[in-house]
């Protein structure tokens, strides 16, 4: 692409585009755009602004009317919003996404083998490379599940992970989400409504298809099915209409062809599940939950949960129907022990990690937290339970009383918290009042792990679309873009 | 099919119908006061209210127009269109992957124009052309599903639900007429009740219908008898007890199971009452009573379908 080509479209859209030291995934420089993004912009360029922005209202309002929204908690009924949407793709190249793809799946096998070994002989423990502690005084680790067995040992059999690429351009770990990660149903519809409003892009550009996703989902659940139930009936467990991921839950169930189902729905006789259905009830040998252990059931966990099934952890205790993601896999995604999965990784794969981690400060070290106390404006505190963007500290974009209110959190409960380095990632450029404007994203790619690994090629990009802002949760006014993996 | 999905299907569809009928109800009342002494208002008004069913927190005031806008408009009230429009819609959004999208975009539409209606306050014109809107709504959507939905275990519960709260709306209605109007059948009536008469075929959409059949001599045993037994008539008791047999068939064909004869005896029976009863009969032994036994019978209906395909106990699933 030539330099009059680009002054041409730096005129309406361009101007002003700032890069600086975070990684910018479209520009190497200013108006020199990396050669992957040169078909893209080049389309791009073409297009006046008012067809951009036609195309932008042709998108919008193709997710309102399919209802493709999320619920705001804590508001009026009725609020449902749809997930802000930026039109311009990022595109990750083949190579990159490769690294990723081995990464991904080195991490989801270490971290099975980890929850196995855990809740049977604990020999990570006694060899003293993980700390007993850390484990046993997570909030997410179940009693319960110790020396259960659990069909072909997979505990997380659907992983959200969090990637971020530093400014050396290098994609690391930020988080696992190994209880029930959401968002894969933004991913497929993002890319749906892409190929209506740019079809001509995705031929010129040789774009990975992901439209298998809810395929191999429902092959992996169909692979950790109990034994002796060759057809095993498979359902999705919503916590139903009010949760805010009800739309991606309805979505999932209508594209596998499987029941939606909330716990009201399903009783247990004799350590056996069965729905309510209106010719009677019917046996039920798969659960995709997307209810948290804690609701899952008022007799094995907590008392006081009507979203639940009475008796579900005991019918899954005696091997009659398999739960995906197994319980007690938050143990594995604990901020706290997050730290450790390089160690993890080395210690059953005897590899290296392929994803490197960000640095991570453990506040029950003395040394640590002393250092973490004396540059709080400097670093990012997290509660290690929380996710969503909540209980949260960026300290450089913190007042003194949210910092002063943090550290007597932390001196309270240093084991609840975790503090890293602030970050710049990367920012990608976002159609925003008719200009390009960079923004800072991050991407989460799905992994299935069930009698084999899957990884669609692609992931959900979130945006955080508000100028300067590092935090892209949909709660906090984060949005989305479609994300191609190219094949070169 | 999930027994909530059912449930939910089945009270969406009760709950539409009787938005339609209110709306109705209350567009036929106010256009009728305009001919009316103060006197007959009255007693109409507490008729129009004994209809719905006499809503709780909601006494007659003597003012028409109050009742009616909190009939319409107020959503703390279980039985004003609002409320009903929002139950519906409540109702589906649990069952939205059951629902085709259509129908769900234009029960939506139709929560939304209901909700977000400012009535007026300052003047106190009939809210007709909303009640009018309502109605158009209703059938909107109800056209829909009969044209994108498949033709189902789902779709049948919706006509169930229909039917049942038809059923139950035209003999409430048939019922306090004949308690306050009833004469000597073979006088016509005077020019007042005439007026009455008229506004209950109005308030079932029967009076083009009627008179079709029986020309504009309006007559109370006639009207008795079109609303009560007309085969072909879709507001009158027979016709929406023979759609609901035939819904009830349907399910229990997919189920293709032994249970549910008791089911099948009871909406037998009522069906063949109907079809094979005399208006001269009826009209014979103690009207009142007859009515109140079909709403008692429908009444059960509703609760056997619930035991049968919804709060079944446990025990009596696993053995069937």
């Amino acid at each position: 692409m030539g330099l009059a080509e680009i002054s041409r479209f730096d005129r309406p859209v361009l101007h002003d585009y700032l890069v600086d030291d975070a990684y910018d995934e479209t520009f190497e420089s200013p108006g020199k755009p990396r050669p992957h993004y040169a078909p893209l912009l080049e389309t791009f360029s073409s297009l006046p602004a008012d067809e951009i922005r036609r195309r932008k209202h042709s998108a919008d309002l193709a997710f309102l009317n399919q209802g493709i929204t999320f619920k705001v908690y804590g508001r009026e009924e009725g609020t449902e919003k749809i997930f802000p949407y930026d039109l311009l793709p990022r595109l990750i190249t083949s190579a990159e996404w490769s690294r990723i793809e081995r990464g991904l799946t080195q991490r989801i096998t270490a971290l099975n083998l980890f929850l196995r070994d855990i809740y049977h002989e604990g020999r990570i423990l006694s060899d003293g490379t993980v700390p007993r502690e850390i484990v046993y005084s997570c909030k997410h680790f179940r009693r319960q599940m110790r020396g259960l067995q659990v069909p072909r040992n997979v505990y997380v059999a659907v992983v959200g992970s969090d990637l971020i690429r530093m400014p050396s351009g290098e994609f690391v770990v930020l988080e696992d989400n190994l209880r029930v990660p959401s968002g894969v149903s933004y991913m497929l519809t993002n890319r749906r409504v892409m190929k209506r409003i740019f079809p001509n892009l995705f031929r010129r550009q040789g774009v990975r298809p992901i439209e298998h996703y809810t395929q191999a989902l429902l092959s992996t659940l169909r692979s950790l099915s109990p034994e002796g139930r060759p057809e095993p009936t498979i359902v999705l467990l919503s916590p139903g209409v009010f949760n805010s991921a009800y739309f991606e839950h309805a979505y999932l169930a209508r594209q596998m062809g499987i029941e939606l189902v909330e716990g009201r729905d399903l009783v247990t006789h004799d350590n056996v599940v069965y729905m309510r259905t209106t010719t009677g009830l019917r046996r039920v040998d798969v659960i995709y939950r997307r209810v948290d252990d804690d609701f899952i059931d008022p007799l094995a966990f907590r008392s006081d949960s009507v979203l639940g099934v009475s008796g579900l952890f005991n019918a899954y205790r005696a091997g009659n129907v398999t739960l995906a993601n197994a319980f007690g896999t938050g143990v594995a995604d604990d901020k706290a022990l997050y730290a450790y999965v390089p160690k993890i990784i080395k210690y059953y794969l005897d590899e290296d990690p392929v994803l490197d981690n960000v640095e991570t400060y453990l506040l029950n070290d003395p040394v640590q937290r002393d250092h973490v106390l004396q540059n709080l404006d400097k670093l990012v505190v997290k509660a290690v339970g929380e996710s969503g963007g909540y209980g949260m500290l960026i300290g450089p974009h913190s007042t003194s009383a949210q910092r002063q209110d943090f550290r007597e959190r932390i001196i309270t409960d240093p084991r609840n918290y975790i503090a890293q380095p602030t970050i710049t990632f990367s920012r990608a450029p976002c159609f925003i009042d008719d200009t390009l404007q960079p923004r800072h994203v991050d991407l989460r790619p799905y992994v299935l792990f069930g009698d084999k690994v899957t990884i669609v090629p692609g992931g959900l990009t979130r945006v955080a679309l508000r100028r300067g802002s590092l935090v892209v949760n949909s709660s906090q006014g984060g949005g989305s873009k479609d994300t191609w993996v190219l094949n070169q | 099919m999930l027994s909530r999905v059912a449930d939910n299907l089945y009270w969406m569809s009760r709950y539409l119908e009787r938005a339609e009928h209110t709306a109705r109800l209350l567009d036929v009342n106010l256009n009728l006061m305009l001919d009316e002494s103060a006197s007959s208002a009255d007693r109409r008004w507490r008729r129009v209210l004994a209809a719905l069913g006499n809503p709780p927190n909601l006494a007659w005031s003597g003012d028409a127009y109050q009742v009616a806008q909190i009939l319409t408009f107020d959503p703390g009230n279980r039985s004003s269109i609002t409320a009903c429009v929002a139950c519906a819609r409540e109702n589906a959004r649990q069952v939205r992957e059951e629902i085709s999208s259509d129908q769900w975009q234009r029960l939506n539409r139709l929560f939304h124009q209901v909700t977000r209606h400012k009535p007026n306050e300052t003047d106190d014109v009939l809210p007709s052309d909303f009640l009018l809107a309502v109605i158009e709504g209703v059938h909107l959507i109800q056209g829909v599903t009969d044209s994108t939905m498949s033709h189902g275990e789902g779709w049948h519960f919706i006509q169930v639900g229909r039917y049942m709260e038809r059923a139950c709306a035209t003999v409430a209605l048939l019922g306090l007429y004949h308690r306050e109007f009833w004469g000597r059948p073979d006088q016509t009536p005077e020019a007042a009740e005439y007026l009455e008469w008229i506004g209950l075929l109005r308030s079932c959409t029967a009076f083009e219908a009627y008179c079709k059949a029986y020309t504009a001599d309006i007559s109370p045993d006639r009207i008795i008898e079109f609303l009560l037994l007309n085969p072909e008539f879709p507001h009158s008791v027979r016709y929406s007890i023979d759609g609901l047999q035939r819904a009830l068939e349907a399910i229990h064909g997919e189920g293709g199971k032994r249970r549910g004869a008791q089911l099948t005896r009871l909406a037998g029976r009522l069906q063949a009452s109907l079809g094979f009863g005399q208006i001269s009969e009826i009209l014979s032994q103690d009207v009142g009573a007859y009515l109140q036994d079909i709403l008692r019978q429908c009444r059960d209906i509703h609760e056997t379908i619930y035991e049968l395909y919804v709060n079944y106990a446990i025990q009596t699933a696993l053995a069937g």
